[in-house]
């Protein structure tokens, strides 16, 4: 069992989701039970195994150094929770 | 020229071509069959006659002006991953359900340039994460089979609008097994391409590393026309291959002669339901009977493969789903004390229970103290995993076997153990972790009356070959063209 109760908590902090205690509760034991799942890898070796973090050995192309995008402000802002003056609203952080 | 909405995606076009029905009529006949059976499959999450319609006009005129491309004026719908422009685009979630997208996918695109008509945005798993399509903030998707069950996922939409009839063609999206297990379940065909053949541009983000999209249709030769369409370099997004154009039908009338197909112990050693044994070891004689060799391959560390998954997508999804605060599109709480209680509550109520629970296994794989034993662990695992398959393609020139362990399964049997759901994609998860490409085609029915899927994985960049082998088991088979009774209707 890598996580309790706290542990939950912790991640859920983290993670910026909010949960209750109820919440906690059940997430407690399906977490563990998908964390149990995984345990199955920890006792591979691995040693000397190069992590493999994508299908493909890319590097980032790079590509001219050009405007490519044109200014579409307004059309990006139209979905947002709360704009002003082209500026997004959030609470207020400092007093 | 047979009932219109039973045609494949190719006789579609050909109709159209031939002038023997307009794009209007018959995007307008395909309109009526969804608001007739979509309230009771819930294939789609949102439908524009309007939109569609003046589309399909805009191709009647295309083709008169003798303009017309292959796909011009042929109906296709898309899974609610891919942004259209002006389309609510909504991923199936509550955190963008009135989220109207402000730009095209560059699969979207393509299949604008082609005037090809757009009929809608299909329902799925919530940002693709699932394999029954019942996690959707739109309710779950109905298999047209049986309504009482799922119809697989993430892109059950997808594949049980094909089956039923509803359009010829769908894009889709395969992370774990999201194209090929509902097409499986559905008794519709899906090829998911090679990781980085079509472009993400546009595609919302899942597990960046494994997301690939692909067409689901009722043929080889029409998955064929539509990865001529969907593949192609796209420098905006940085992991698509830039590779020479190839044309997909080159080798659909090539036979069998010469394959050597690899038959992986793993796959066939238990698992598999026994009438789903019985369909796909009557498919292997059937490609055998065609001229293919078939030999037993090894893939060793193939059950490391769901456990390798569970680490690297989540911790990617718990990524890429940070961009969902509240703050620039999308849901926001309503109410908060700060900043910090804004984006936790935003995040708890937008995100339905099965994203929340890989976001929070992500936070964990890449917090402090864990990564190494977990995330880097998992990626070391990925290696292996693809280098068995490199072994394996030393000895054959594809591989077969089942998609999924099961026929379609009951809505909500798996809903309070979410490992039974995570076993469901067993048999698809590796060729993601590789990035090879992979397919199901239906090869038989199975209990309950329901259709079983077949499994092809090629080596890197073989779709072409692939197609051919499934183009030749649907010319002499014909599993791909039977359909429910909601299609039929």
């Amino acid at each position: 069992m890598p996580l309790d109760s706290d542990a939950v908590r912790r991640i859920a902090l983290l993670a910026r989701i909010a949960v209750t205690d109820a919440e906690v509760a059940a997430l407690h034991g399906e977490l563990n039970g998908i964390l149990g799942l995984v345990e199955q890898m920890q006792g591979v070796d691995t040693a000397g195994v190069v992590p493999m973090a994508h299908a493909f050995d890319m590097h980032a192309p790079l590509r001219p150094d050009v405007v490519t995008e044109t200014d579409r402000r307004a059309d990006f802002q139209a979905g947002a929770p709360a704009v002003e003056d082209g500026l997004y609203l959030v609470p207020r952080v400092i007093e | 020229m047979s009932a219109l909405h039973s045609m494949s995606l190719v006789e579609t076009a050909r109709a159209l071509a031939a002038r023997e029905v307009s794009s209007v009529e018959l995007v307008g006949a395909l309109l009526g069959r969804i608001s007739a059976l979509n309230p009771s499959l819930n294939a789609f999450i949102t439908v524009d006659p309007e939109t569609s319609l003046r589309q399909a006009a805009a191709a009647d005129q295309r083709i008169a002006r003798g303009e017309a491309g292959p796909l011009t004026g042929v109906p296709v719908a898309h899974k609610d991953i891919f942004m259209a422009r002006g389309w609510r685009t909504t991923c199936a979630s509550r955190m963008l359900a009135g989220f109207v997208a402000p730009y095209d996918a560059q699969v979207i695109e393509r299949f604008d340039a082609a005037g090809a008509v757009n009929m809608g945005k299909l329902n799925m798993d919530e940002f693709a994460m699932g394999s029954s399509s019942e996690s959707s903030f739109f309710g779950p998707v109905r298999n047209p089979w049986d309504l009482e069950r799922v119809p697989g996922g993430s892109s059950g939409g997808s594949a049980a609008a094909v089956a039923a009839a509803l359009v010829p063609a769908a894009t889709a999206t395969d992370t774990g097994g999201s194209i090929r297990q509902p097409a499986s379940l559905c008794g519709v065909s899906g090829l998911k391409p090679t990781y980085g053949l079509v472009s993400r541009y546009g595609m919302i983000a899942y597990a960046s590393s494994l997301d690939q999209a692909g067409p689901i249709a009722r043929t080889a030769e029409d998955l064929a026309v539509l990865t001529n369409l969907m593949a192609g370099h796209d420098p905006r997004d940085a992991t698509s291959v830039a590779r020479p154009a190839e044309d997909y039908r080159r080798d659909l009338e090539q036979g069998l002669a010469g394959l050597t197909i690899g038959l992986p112990r793993a796959y066939f050693a238990e698992g598999m339901s026994a009438d789903v044994r019985a369909g796909v070891e009557a498919a292997i004689d059937t490609l055998r009977r065609l001229g293919a060799r078939t030999v037993e391959v090894d893939l060793p560390r193939m059950e490391l493969a769901l456990p390798a998954y569970y680490v690297i997508a989540p911790a990617e999804a718990s990524s890429n789903l940070s961009r969902y605060d509240g703050v620039r599109y999308g849901h926001r709480a309503a109410d908060y004390t700060d900043l910090a209680d804004m984006y936790s509550r935003t995040r708890a109520e937008g995100f339905g229970p099965e994203v929340r629970r890989r976001i929070l296994i992500g936070a964990f794989v890449l917090s402090h103290g864990y990564y190494d034993a977990y995330y880097l662990q998992a990626q070391r695992v990925r290696r292996l995993v693809a280098q068995d398959f490199k072994d394996a393609f030393a000895h054959c020139d594809l591989i077969v076997g089942p998609t999924s362990p099961t026929v379609a399964f009951p809505l909500g049997a798996h809903a309070a153990d979410p490992l039974q759901m995570y076993l469901s994609d067993i048999y698809t998860i590796a060729p993601n972790l590789a990035g090879l490409p992979a397919m199901s085609i239906p090869c038989g029915i199975g209990a309950h009356d329901l259709p079983i899927g077949l499994q092809l994985v090629g080596n890197y960049f073989a779709e072409a070959r692939m197609l051919g082998v499934a183009a030749a088991f649907q010319r002499e088979t014909d599993w791909h063209r039977r359909m429910p009774a909601a299609a039929t209707a």
